[in-house]
């Protein structure tokens, strides 16, 4: 059972080794041009582009990001609880798990409500 | 897999006079090594049937020209990729460039370690007992990848599609991982053998005790969630042609736009693989008196109706929009998958 954790590793080393190899592979195989022009400039369908990327940009995706923090944590709290409520409910505390669990639930829903009404909800 | 294979390597390696503590390690990588192979001949299939099924659909007739009815198409595809000149942008930051393919692929490779292909631990890779904490948690990764890509694209198509990316992924994450609770709950278990070997058995005689019996609703917020989560139609607005190009990858070619293809379709098996899992009892079959048919057979055959299943939304369904979509995830499906658990908790106690 020790060898669990290093299955993880070892998988990652192997997905590691073979995208390297293959992109070394295609690196041997394929030919190299000098880039002259426009060749080698960003797309943007044709046209040069005007400027950096690199720029201050609407970034909208940050308000989601905070709420999906908050989530995500308690999606962490979610799993523990969901694996031993049968456990739980075998040790006679079912329904104590359980409204335990609800409770916790119910802030969650109301502080997304909140956010809701705030309107951070809103992709604009 | 690894109980058989361990035999056969300590039966060669007595043959050979290798010693015996080499055998541990030689059986893990073969078996990571047959995961990689797995992987390559589904997603080139995967590709071929997706064409084949596309081009059905909309009365066309799909690849048919290279090998028998175009079989060998998709081989001829990767070989052009591969021989492709691979360009980098002149102001792109060059190793991020570089390193983004990578994080995208080797996660969608990693969740493979816990799919249960069939009955017993010979059929999984390692049947890791945190199982599905650990898909969730590997499954989360790409996200890093790709903001990477369109960031260090420095282009413009890049980085509107790496930001509506970061946000679609991790607004779909949320339901995603809500509607693989209950069946943690259902089994008691994190490990997928487990969850598996939970589903057990059947109701009346007749209907199987599948998860999904009780989990319609889980089973849809799950499969809407997991289309999302692997930015596939019609949920693919961080890459949608008609309005970004290409999103994150417009700036990539050659062997590393063929390494984030090779990643989504990977992953398209992946969801299919845990949908199964989840809630259609794995390698069970749909009857006990059907277990003469191999379980692996099963497990398969269930995920190719997915597949399917996958590639008939794909071909159908229009995109949808980006506004529409982020408060679809959040008012609609975070709520009912929460409802969804407290449903679950109460059927866990009172049962």
């Amino acid at each position: 059972m020790q060898n669990n954790y290093a299955y993880i590793a070892l998988f990652a080393t192997i997905g590691v080794a073979f995208t390297v190899a293959t992109m070394w592979v295609s690196w041997v195989v394929r030919p190299t041009h000098k880039r002259t022009g426009s060749k080698a400039e960003p797309y943007e369908c044709g046209e040069l582009p005007i400027g950096n990327a690199w720029r201050q940009f609407k970034a909208g995706y940050y308000i989601f990001a905070l709420l999906f923090v908050v989530f995500d944590v308690e999606v962490a709290f979610i799993f523990p609880w969901a694996r031993v409520l049968r456990d739980m409910k075998s040790a006679g505390l079912g329904l104590f798990a359980f409204f335990e669990m609800m409770v916790f639930i119910a802030i969650l829903l109301v502080g997304l409500a909140y956010a809701w009404r705030k309107g951070v909800l809103k992709w604009d | 897999m690894s109980l058989t294979l361990t035999g056969i390597i300590k039966l060669v390696f007595g043959w050979l006079h290798i010693p015996e503590f080499l055998v541990q390690p030689t059986v893990m990588i073969v078996a990571a090594a047959i995961i990689l192979g797995f992987i390559l001949l589904v997603v080139l299939y995967l590709v071929y049937g997706l064409r084949k099924v596309m081009g059905w659909i909309q009365a066309r007739i799909g690849p048919n020209r290279v090998g028998w009815e175009g079989l060998a198409q998709t081989i001829a595809d990767a070989l052009k990729l591969l021989t492709k000149e691979d360009i980098i942008p002149k102001n792109a930051d060059k190793w991020p460039f570089i390193i983004a393919p990578i994080i995208v692929f080797v996660p969608a490779y990693m969740v493979y370690l816990v799919i249960p292909f069939g009955k017993g631990n010979g059929w999984v890779v390692q049947d890791l007992n945190i199982g599905i904490l650990y898909v969730v948690a590997v499954l989360a990764i790409p996200t890093i990848g790709i903001i990477t890509a369109g960031w260090s694209s420095n282009n413009k198509w890049s980085l509107l599609g790496a930001f509506r990316a970061a946000a679609q992924i991790i607004s779909y994450d949320i339901p995603l991982v809500l509607a693989m609770v209950p069946a943690v709950m259902l089994a008691g278990t994190l490990s997928t053998q487990g969850i598996v070997n939970a589903q057990q058995g059947t109701w009346f005689g007749i209907f199987p005790r599948w998860f999904i019996v009780s989990q319609g609703v889980g089973f849809i917020i799950y499969l809407l969630a997991a289309l999302a989560e692997s930015n596939m139609t019609p949920f693919d607005i961080m890459e949608a042609e008609s309005e970004l190009v290409a999103g994150f990858n417009t700036e990539y070619s050659g062997m590393k736009f063929a390494l984030f293809f090779l990643a989504e379709f990977a992953s398209m098996f992946t969801v299919s693989a845990i949908a199964v899992t989840l809630f259609f009892g794995g390698w069970l079959p749909i009857h006990p008196s059907l277990s003469f048919i191999p379980p692996v057979i099963w497990f398969l055959g269930k995920a190719a109706v997915f597949i399917f299943v996958i590639m008939w939304i794909r071909s159908t369904l229009p995109r949808v929009r980006v506004d529409q979509l982020m408060s679809f995830g959040w008012k609609v499906l975070i709520p009912v998958a929460l409802l969804n658990i407290a449903w679950t908790g109460l059927l866990v106690i009172l049962a």
